[in-house]
């Protein structure tokens, strides 16, 4: 049996297309993902992103147990709210999953995990626990019981925070006018989220509101309790919020250069070799967190190859594991799209080390061999083409 | 799902139509487009290659994913829609004006045997 998030009769009053997903029936589009796509980086979209699986760590080490869990340092974090993107390594530097840590104070923090990995993620993290004054809360996703959860509720809704073992759902609305539609449909949140900065979050009501995202366009995720988010996104509906799946938000992630995990980087891979060396801080020579050795000193893995993106000139569509073949010796793509941004065909690569920018490489597709240019990997940010080939 | 009468089909989701000429014009089903999702690109057979019924010869590519297209009569391309090559997009809009290949059957005995081999409306749409 598949699970389903709170919104799974609100997708198919979409017409949405389900698929599975890490166990999820989740909606992978609802008629066209190209116009979804244009819908997010044009006006606004909204993604159902329940299936992730939301953590409250709590109690007086949990600063302390993050910066020894985490490869990037939760000690930058200090206006509450702020976010912080980092992976999870194993002791040999491979990322066991990439994440998002809110900070609230240095006893509570808020982890967003992915779908596929959180099983694993939990055993991990509640097996590193030991020794640290600090419980971890797994808020529940899925919509089995949520009614009754909602009658064991105190009258005191508004007053309520985020915190208990209520069932929640997590909803992201994404574009250049995706706040200025949030706020057409919950006024009474405005004054709470405008002056949020980038990668920041606030608490309104039973709330959390993030100004993130994985498209590269302005917006928020919002975390709700499951009893509230059909409403909630009929409202958002209402307010001109298109309903977008798993495909856009796969190729808006790619235009952007943001990784999925298991497809650019999973425990085999250490950040380095998945463009995420700037979320590996060692500034504070005295921390050591997990998989720090592995990355550093004698005896490091080596480090030998480079993550680039890559834009198709030959016409073809470019995919994860193709071969790429340049003059340094061969390279593989992690994942592959056609952008509908862009109109032609995007790919994120591990190459070897070496391949410069800007230089023409060659991709196996099928029995022919079709050019392609290396570029930094970030296609399409806020709306406008952005990579760069030098 | 729209599965006209008058064409023949594969169960690997093309159709063929006989035309006056005695070629057999080749494309993908509703229920193919529909299940690729958005579709942006094609690779369609060199014109003048000899394939054989059951043999993959293009290739459509959505956002999704790449699907290999059989051919489901053995003989001759002699013609493939540059059209849809432009605007791949036009197999999603009508899958059925949106042809892609013509086949030349190597001869009328094999034609008939192929043909009477594929699926009509009726028992095509049973299958989906």
């Amino acid at each position: 049996m598949p699970l389903r998030t709170p919104l799974y009769d609100s997708h198919l009053a979409a017409n949405a297309k389900m698929v599975d997903f890490s166990g999820w029936e989740m909606p992978i589009h609802y008629g066209s993902q190209i116009e979804e796509h244009h819908a997010v980086r044009r006006d606004a979209g909204m993604f159902d992103v329940s299936h992730m699986c939301a953590l409250d760590l709590a109690g007086p080490d949990a600063r302390g147990f993050l910066r020894h869990l985490l490869a990037n340092d939760v000690a930058k974090l200090s206006t509450p709210g702020k976010a912080l993107y980092s992976c999870m390594l194993d002791q040999d530097a491979g990322v066991i999953d990439d994440l998002i840590v809110y900070f609230f104070t240095a006893e509570r923090y808020r982890i967003v995990v992915n779908a596929g990995t959180a099983a694993k993620d939990i055993a991990w993290m509640r097996g590193q626990l030991k020794g640290f004054k600090a419980e971890l809360i797994v808020r529940r996703r899925d919509n089995d019981d949520a009614v009754a959860i909602i009658a064991a509720q105190g009258p005191n809704a508004q007053e309520r925070r985020l915190t208990g073992t209520d069932a929640v759902a997590m909803i992201a609305v994404q574009g250049p006018r995706a706040r200025e539609r949030f706020w057409a449909a919950f006024p009474d949140s405005r004054a709470a989220t405008e002056p949020l900065g980038i990668f920041q979050a606030a608490e309104w009501r039973d709330w959390m509101i993030a100004r993130t995202g994985y498209t590269g366009e302005d917006g928020f995720e919002i975390t709700i309790p499951a009893d509230a988010a059909a409403q909630v996104w009929h409202k958002l509906l209402a307010a001109g919020v298109k309903p977008c799946g798993l495909g856009a938000r796969d190729t808006l992630r790619l235009e952007a250069g943001m990784n999925l995990y298991g497809q650019d980087m999973d425990e085999d891979i250490t950040p380095y070799e998945a463009g995420l060396k700037w979320t590996v801080d060692l500034k504070d020579a005295a921390r050591d967190f997990i998989g720090k050795s592995a990355l550093e000193g004698a005896n490091a893995r080596r480090v030998d190859v480079q993550f680039a993106g890559l834009l198709l000139l030959d016409r073809g569509v470019l995919r994860a594991h193709q071969k790429v073949i340049t003059p340094q010796g061969e390279g593989e793509i992690t994942s592959g799209t056609f952008s509908p941004s862009l109109n032609q065909s995007i790919a994120l690569a591990r190459l070897p080390a070496g391949v410069a920018v800007g230089s023409e490489v060659e991709v196996e597709i099928r029995d022919k061999r079709l050019k392609a240019r290396v570029v930094k990997p970030v296609f399409v940010r806020n709306g406008k083409p952005c990579f760069s080939e030098g | 799902m729209n599965t006209p009468a008058n064409l023949k089909y594969a169960a690997s989701h093309e159709w063929a139509r006989t035309e006056a000429d005695g070629t057999v014009t080749i494309g993908i089903t509703d229920h193919a487009q529909e299940a690729l999702g958005d579709i942006v690109f094609l690779e369609l057979p060199a014109v003048g290659r000899v394939v054989k019924a059951g043999e993959e010869c293009a290739v459509v590519e959505s956002v999704k994913a790449a699907s290999d297209i059989y051919s489901p009569m053995s003989g001759e391309v002699v013609d493939i829609n540059q059209a849809a090559i432009d605007a791949p997009e036009s197999v999603n809009a009508d899958a059925y004006a949106t042809w892609l290949f013509r086949i030349k059957p190597a001869n009328p005995a094999e034609l008939a045997t192929e043909l009477g081999g594929l699926l009509d409306a009726a028992a095509y749409a049973a299958t989906l």
